[in-house]
């Protein structure tokens, strides 16, 4: 098997997505070279921090090219938080930003305010489930999980897709339904850190290697 | 739809403190290991002073991963006072094999340190002595790292005079002249993504957290904070997220001295109505 390529460009736990990839059996490749990350098997984008820090780093080394011909041949790829958000038309932190477009709908700040109206913790900043039922994932990177089990947020913006059937799945916060993950064919998109949710984020990096 | 009703007791009344009464959702809480390094030991103390070596911190790490901590926290108990920066090798080495979010801090001073430790595992930075010598150093890691690997740690000890909580740094040695709400309100708006408050009273006492002290904190700012300091039992975590407000809590000489399995804390939270994630 060729090795996953992770886009190593200044943003990310670039180290525990590797660890955490290479302990669920794949071969990884750490690069910021156009080619390799135009013509890799499979693709990972992680990012932290803000959407338009993080999308100036990759212009910045010439990668915004490069992955977007990736992202048109259909080939396995996995956006972990901010790089799950760059997959959507655009963000809304400081200012208006635009991403890859390949889930419709825009990235915005999550309510600092609970169904009740009373104030909660932005930054979100946790473990949470995901809301059952909202799509099947048998053949997606959640192949296998249990609704129940939790994985780890760390955001204050998430993603709202226009199209159901672009969402892979969502968790609550507090009454509010917050975007969890998204998909488009072999593109997924997740918001919470797969390589700091424990067993079940291993899981999950297994489930990508073996898409 | 789950229903909570609020305990409120006389202390609690005398206090004055706000509270909801009903809530219609479980809050959802964070249970986190503390962990004090003096390399090559993990380190624990009382009120941050009076050190006793408890062994290989990984190990310990490594053994709270396993019975289902949510987080990992290692401070460098020396690296102030010394200038050493020592962490470095502890966070490579655990983040291997322990696969949650690690925060690392003590004696952290420039967005390079930081860097560094973010480099090799580490997922947020905590910094406390050189944030309060030079507050634009928060805002410095926010903007370079970003707001969510930027954690301030206070550590409040009450003023003998009266009221109120004065900031402390180098593990508690050195006075800040800093009043503790004024600057967790002002960390907030520099951009720090959270707040891991500790109080050097409580600790290491195992007579509880200093909820006051939460809840006045958590009530000037909308940012996440960490309740560490004083964990004895159960109802004294209750208490830091009902009462105070915290969204997470730190446990320190607790774990490192296994006097409740984790896996006791956690049930016993979720029986008290609390969304914790059960391993």
């Amino acid at each position: 098997m060729s090795p996953v390529v992770v886009i190593d460009y200044g943003s990310g736990n670039v180290f525990s997505v590797a660890t955490t990839l290479k302990k669920a059996g794949a071969d990884v490749m750490l690069s910021d070279n156009a080619e390799l990350i135009a013509s890799a098997e499979r693709l990972v984008l992680p990012g932290v921090g803000a959407f338009e820090a993080a999308w100036n780093l990759l212009e910045g080394k010439g990668l915004v090219d490069p992955i977007r011909a990736f992202l048109i041949t259909g080939r396995p790829f996995l956006g972990i938080c901010v790089g799950m958000q760059m997959l959507m038309d655009q963000s809304f932190e400081f200012g208006c930003h635009p991403g890859f477009s390949v889930v419709e709908g825009a990235v915005r700040k999550i309510d600092d305010t609970d169904i009740d109206g009373r104030s909660h913790p932005v930054p979100r900043i946790g473990w949470y489930p995901h809301i059952p039922h909202v799509k099947p994932w048998s053949g997606t990177v959640l192949d296998g999980l249990n609704e129940k089990d939790a994985v780890y947020f760390v955001h204050s913006f998430a993603a709202e897709p226009k199209e159901p059937s672009s969402v892979l799945a969502n968790s609550e916060y507090n009454g509010r339904t917050v975007n969890a993950a998204v998909i488009s064919d072999n593109v997924t998109g997740v918001q919470f850190h797969p390589e700091k949710s424990g067993p079940v984020g291993l899981k999950i990096m297994e489930n990508f290697i073996r898409s | 739809m789950e229903v909570r009703k609020w305990r409120m007791g006389p202390a609690a009344l005398c206090l004055g403190i706000q509270l909801e009464f009903f809530q219609l959702y479980m809050t959802n809480i964070r249970i986190i290991a503390r962990l004090d390094v003096k390399a090559p030991n993990l380190i624990k103390g009382i009120n941050l002073e009076g050190l006793r070596k408890l062994g290989d911190p990984q190990t310990f790490a490594e053994r709270y991963y396993a019975g289902g901590i949510d987080e990992i926290v290692y401070i460098d108990a020396v690296a102030s006072l010394y200038e050493r920066n020592t962490i470095v090798d502890l966070v490579r080495k655990t983040a291997m094999n322990v696969y949650i979010p690690i925060t690392a801090g003590g004696g952290v001073r420039s967005v390079e340190n930081a860097r560094e430790l973010l480099r090799v595992g580490a997922d947020k930075v905590a910094i406390n002595t050189a944030a309060v010598h030079n507050p634009g150093l928060i805002s410095e890691m926010a903007l370079a790292l970003g707001s969510q690997c930027m954690v301030l740690s206070i550590q409040a000890k009450r003023r003998m005079s009266g009221t109120g909580w004065e900031a402390y740094c180098d593990q508690g040695r050195e006075h800040s002249g800093r009043d503790v709400i004024e600057w967790a309100k002002e960390a907030e708006k520099l951009g720090a993504g959270e707040i891991f408050l500790t109080s050097v009273d409580q600790e290491g006492t195992y007579r509880g957290f200093d909820i006051e002290l939460i809840r006045a904190v958590s009530n000037e700012v909308r940012i996440p904070i960490v309740a560490s300091g004083g964990m004895g039992t159960l109802s004294h975590a209750d208490d830091a997220i009902s009462r105070g407000g915290a969204s997470a809590i730190a446990i320190a000489a607790l774990l490192h001295y296994d006097k409740i399995a984790l896996a006791d804390i956690k049930q016993g939270l979720s029986d008290l109505g609390h969304h914790v994630r059960i391993v």
